[in-house]
């Protein structure tokens, strides 16, 4: 019993994380500020992956989206944006409509989800999930795995040939 | 423990929903092409924690939803690379990267 209340306290000890760092991302006029509340944010869906038994899945994000990601959007924001000047309007002039709509979407999906029934299943999470991703990826998953690795380069070129000086 | 928590699918889903409306809020709103940017990554990450939750919970075993989770961090990753290299063109080019006046190719 204090196994599940001690689930459910981390749930909505991360859920108050996630939120509070997505508003705080989306809100803040100071734009580094909102790097690094996406970098918290980051760390707490990285935990709730934790929670969710998906162990392999919490270190890529740890990696990739903390590491590389949110670096990059450090380095964006540090290349381009004068910080000093947080006085300027940072939203734009549809921000009311907008909130109308994400509202609507909001208690749309409420709505939807609110007695639906999925297909739950009973049964405990797998423990050793790292080593049947890998099986997964080199057997099942070969073809996606290779269309992704051909995108990575593809992006990298196109990074370097976009933003190269003519 | 086994699947009796108190935390189901549901619950997962419904922070996924509230993470991808914070997230479409921001890419409504925000001047910054970072910052829009960065509203995005919270949409592509609440994409994915709903995944893992199916995953968790509909199909334990197959796993099949958190091998899509880790190509879209690896679609994500691909994508902020070429977007901020965008970015980087479009600040040299107009000397801002405020969205809302970057309208040249709009009809």
């Amino acid at each position: 019993m204090t196994d599940v209340s001690l689930t459910s306290v981390t749930f909505y000890i991360l859920s108050f994380c996630i939120i509070a760092g997505g508003i705080f991302t989306v809100s803040s006029r100071n734009l580094f500020h909102s790097a690094v509340f996406l970098v918290f944010t980051l760390f707490s869906v990285a935990g709730m992956f934790v929670m969710l038994n998906a162990y392999l899945l919490a270190a890529i994000q740890v990696l990739i989206y903390v590491g590389a990601v949110a670096m990059l959007m450090i380095f964006g924001v540090m290349l381009t944006t004068q910080l000093t000047n947080v006085r300027l309007r940072h939203v734009n002039e549809q921000a009311w409509p907008a909130l109308a709509v994400c509202g609507f979407f909001l208690a749309f999906i409420v709505y939807g989800l609110w007695d639906t029934p999925f297909q739950v299943v009973k049964a405990d999470a797998p423990v050793n999930t790292s080593h049947a991703l890998g099986t997964l990826l080199m057997t099942k998953y070969v073809l996606p795995f290779e269309v992704v690795s051909l995108l990575l380069l593809a992006a990298l070129v196109g990074a370097v040939v976009i933003a190269k000086k003519d | 423990m086994a699947g009796q928590t108190a935390i189901g699918l549901n619950h997962y889903l419904m922070l996924s929903g509230i993470l991808f409306t914070i997230g479409m809020f921001g890419v409504l709103t925000r001047r910054n092409a970072i910052a829009v940017l960065m509203s995005t990554e919270l949409m592509f990450n609440a994409a994915n924690i709903a995944l893992v939750a199916f995953s968790r919970f509909v199909t334990p075993a197959a796993l099949t939803g958190q091998m899509i989770a880790m190509f879209i961090i690896v679609v994500a990753a691909a994508e902020a690379t070429v977007a901020l290299a965008i970015v980087l063109l479009i600040y040299r080019s107009f000397k801002g990267i405020n969205v809302d006046r970057i309208n040249f190719m709009k009809w």
